[in-house]
């Protein structure tokens, strides 16, 4: 004889709003995470990673960054666009 | 403080040595030889300064973000080098009045960066880690 299934066991618990809402994912730094020293300023397909669309930089808010890492990445920025490798101003970069 | 940096700056000038590298962008309307031949001058200059070089890359044409000189492309060569700061300066020069010569920049490697072009010479790290690691292996083998 077959084993009688929990009244339950198909009805899943749902809440009426989502669980997600009111604690969002920390941030972090994924320099300091996995251990980046050294921004090199010759990778552009790295450093769009901090870039939008028209090229300007993202704020800390956004990547995460820490102060630290956010300055290097800014100064990698600067000198990859001083010899050419990234465009100062541009739309639809990627 | 003035009096002071400079007593400081006398005393450890005859020793500052440090790595730089250096990026050069060439223009494109040289012969291929030409090019080369530019990109060998420039490292003997270095050398006759008295710099070490640890790394010299040519990367050959490539695309330019933006029009510089009203070219789109440029001839890129990468040059890590180790020398007095002085050596900085007077390369430099050369380099401005050189109109063959499209950009350049100069950058101070910090022990980090030494590091990671270390580490990027033995295809560890990098864009062409992979591609880099396997010729090191097939040279291995």
């Amino acid at each position: 004889m077959a084993s009688r299934k929990p009244r339950n066991a198909n009805q899943e618990v749902r809440f009426l709003t989502s669980p997600k809402i009111g604690h969002k994912q920390k941030k972090y730094c994924r320099f300091k995470k996995s251990g980046i020293r050294y921004i090199d300023y010759k990778d552009p397909e790295f450093l769009k990673k901090f870039l939008n669309e028209q090229g300007k930089i993202l704020p800390r808010r956004l990547t995460g960054n820490s102060l630290k890492f956010q300055r290097r990445v800014a100064q990698a920025v600067k000198r990859a666009r001083h010899i050419a490798i990234l465009p100062y101003v541009t739309d639809l970069m990627k | 403080m003035r009096s002071l940096f400079y007593i400081i700056q006398n005393e450890v000038i005859e020793v500052m040595v440090r790595n730089y590298e250096l990026v050069v962008i060439i223009t494109p309307v040289l012969k291929d030889a030409e090019q080369k031949d530019l990109a060998n001058a420039y490292i003997d200059l270095l050398k006759t300064y008295g710099a070490e070089i640890l790394e010299k890359d040519f990367w050959g044409l490539k695309q330019l973000a933006y029009p510089i000189k009203k070219k789109t492309t440029g001839v890129y060569m990468v040059v890590e080098y180790r020398a007095e700061t002085e050596v900085v300066d007077k390369v430099e020069l050369q380099l401005k009045r050189d109109e063959r010569i499209l950009r350049f920049l100069t950058t101070r490697l910090d022990k980090y960066a030494i590091e990671y072009n270390d580490k990027k010479r033995q295809g560890l790290v990098g864009r062409n880690r992979k591609k880099r690691a396997d010729e090191q292996q097939a040279e291995n083998n």
